[in-house]
């Protein structure tokens, strides 16, 4: 896989998400702190960062997940398609129907078929813009093919979700997020429970994806996050030390933090 | 530090000890060879006492009452007593109405209470709810038929089916409450999680997604409550009372197999005592039914889950 770690083409791509002084409290506890970065349309920002600091929460809070989880709670801005989606008039739904989100262990519904799975995110789109089946069907083969796992499920669309391997659930849950045409895609550590080659197919994955929509993948993986990201940023203990081209991150960190986690001193 | 010295220190002890006893290491192995063959064997003892009153309950209905189980059991109606034949079929009809009664009183209440119970786990309502659903699973059935009785019954100044169908409703509200509470819990925060992010509200994510994945444990979990209130008598006997005629009326007294057996079998007549056992067999029979059904709800529709 001839992944390098890009350098930055273009640096005045659009925005796509940006934070304002963006933090996430469980209860009394502060998960993230303060964060401002704007994150580039059709690019791969990959967060990485010692287990704990916080990077998974500040994921969730661009898609509004954060909240679903009790005594959670946001405060700041997330900029996303030039609104706050954190506006009182703002519906979380909505913004969770344009930010797909996978999540680090495979979660296929168990009761349903691979075609139902793919098409689930369909079924709750407004009446309006929900498919008839026909165009549904096309619907999930396209995001099948795009997920890569077409060909080893064109055959058994309809058989049980839970059957498949766990790199092909995770693949199956990407292609479900994918349906709905989602502009951004949120990926939390998607490989942590795949073993390396459902891993490096993921990652192929996700860098064929990036001409398409706009990649955010949480990793504790550094090599990953140096293989497949145009930006990264770095966290500690809830705040953002470094935030930048990855290939800069990687060989001339700005801060003596970030400095020494990607050169594996702790983490 | 000081654990780990002395676990090296008790290995080289022993190491050094095993050759000159090594008698004394054979007699321990034989010891814990006997003391696991003894528990294992005291276990299966168990095992088997679990299961010898059903078996001799089934053997014993079968000597008894599988002479008198025939077509006309069926299909007649009770005779005057004395006279030989006749068979229970008001209280098999009136058994199912009762249950069914009892069902659709039950069944969604008790599925509505524990889906309440399993999405809002914490709240105070919640706990109370918990609490009270124990409370009323450990009363004595009797003292549902009272209830019933003080509800439906004294009020309207006639005993109905409808009465024993809602002290049945009560005993069956608890234990469907809490089976649908616990197999909504063991769907797993990922799935409900990943409907969310989906764009799922939270009551379509709870209705489509997690009640539908936890749906084969609740439906073990009702029928398993439907069979134990078939049999139930206690809390008829003062509620549907009883009928030796026909009726399909929830506003009458209506017979049922469970006070049909007891009725019979404190009669003086032979005859009344044999239609006794054959009822105990087919409500034996039937209960058997319903859980053989709810054994087969719990498959999969994909079969073997593979392909």
């Amino acid at each position: 896989m001839p992944i390098i770690a890009t350098t930055e083409v273009a640096t005045d791509l659009p925005m796509c998400i940006a934070t304002e002084g963006l933090s996430a409290m469980f209860g009394e506890t502060r998960a993230v702190r303060d964060i401002s970065f704007a994150i580039r349309t059709g690019q791969v920002t990959a967060i990485i960062g010692p287990s704990g600091c916080g990077k998974s929460t500040l994921l969730r809070c661009l898609n509004r997940m954060h909240e679903t989880v009790p005594g959670a709670r946001v405060e700041g801005v997330v900029r996303f398609e030039g609104r706050n989606i954190y506006d009182s008039g703002v519906s979380a739904i909505g913004v969770r129907r344009h930010v797909g989100m996978v999540f680090q262990r495979p979660t296929p519904f168990p009761t349903m078929s691979i075609r139902d799975n793919v098409a689930a995110g369909l079924k709750v789109l407004p009446r309006a813009e929900r498919p008839p089946r026909r165009q549904a069907d096309e619907i999930v083969e396209t995001a099948l093919r795009r997920a890569a796992l077409w060909d080893e499920v064109a055959e058994r669309l309809d058989s049980s979700a839970v059957a498949l391997s766990g790199g092909q659930q995770q693949r199956l849950c990407i292609a479900r997020a994918l349906a709905t045409s989602p502009t951004v895609l949120l990926l939390d550590e998607p490989t942590a429970s795949l073993d390396p080659i459902s891993t490096q197919r993921i990652e192929e994955l996700v860098y064929e994806l990036r001409s398409q929509l706009t990649v955010i993948i949480v990793t504790h993986n550094m090599q990953q996050a140096a293989r497949i990201s145009d930006r990264t940023a770095f966290m500690l203990a809830g705040e953002l030390i470094e935030y930048g081209p990855t290939n800069a991150i990687f060989t001339t960190p700005g801060d003596s933090r970030t400095e020494a986690y990607v050169t594996g001193r702790f983490g | 530090m000081a654990g780990l010295a002395h676990g090296a220190g008790a290995r080289g002890v022993s190491s050094s000890v095993r050759p000159g006893r090594r008698g004394g290491a054979q007699g321990a192995l034989t010891r814990r060879r006997f003391v696991n063959r003894l528990m294992i064997a005291l276990t299966c003892a168990a095992a088997l006492i679990a299961t010898l009153p059903l078996v001799l309950i089934l053997v014993h209905l079968l000597r008894l009452g599988a002479g008198a189980v025939d077509w006309t059991f069926f299909t007649r109606m009770p005779v005057p007593a004395g006279e030989p034949g006749g068979g229970m079929a008001n209280a098999i009809a009136g058994t199912a109405i009762i249950v069914a009664m009892a069902s659709l009183i039950g069944l969604p209440v008790g599925v509505g209470a524990g889906l309440y119970l399993a999405e809002r786990r914490s709240a105070r309502l919640a706990t109370s709810v918990r609490f009270l659903s124990d409370v009323l699973n450990g009363l004595p059935s009797i003292v549902l038929g009272i209830f019933a009785w003080q509800l439906l019954v004294r009020p309207f100044k006639h005993f109905s089916a409808l009465a024993g169908a809602v002290a049945l409703a009560a005993m069956m509200i608890p234990l469907v409450t809490r089976t649908t509470e616990e197999m909504i819990r063991l769907v797993p925060v990922a799935t409900r999680e990943a409907a969310l992010a989906l764009g799922y509200t939270k009551w379509r994510t709870s209705l489509d997604i997690v009640l539908r994945t936890a749906l084969p444990g609740i439906v073990t979990g009702s029928l398993v409550a439907v069979a134990r209130i078939a049999g139930e008598t206690a809390p008829l006997l003062f509620t549907a009372l009883g009928n030796q005629f026909w009726s399909l009326s929830a506003t009458r007294p209506i017979a049922a197999l469970p006070l049909q057996i007891y009725t019979y079998a404190i009669s003086p007549y032979d005859d009344q005592h044999a239609q006794a056992w054959a009822g105990a067999l087919v409500l034996i029979g039937l209960v058997l039914v319903i859980s053989v059904a709810a054994r087969f709800a719990t498959r999969s529709r994909f079969g073997r889950g593979g392909d």
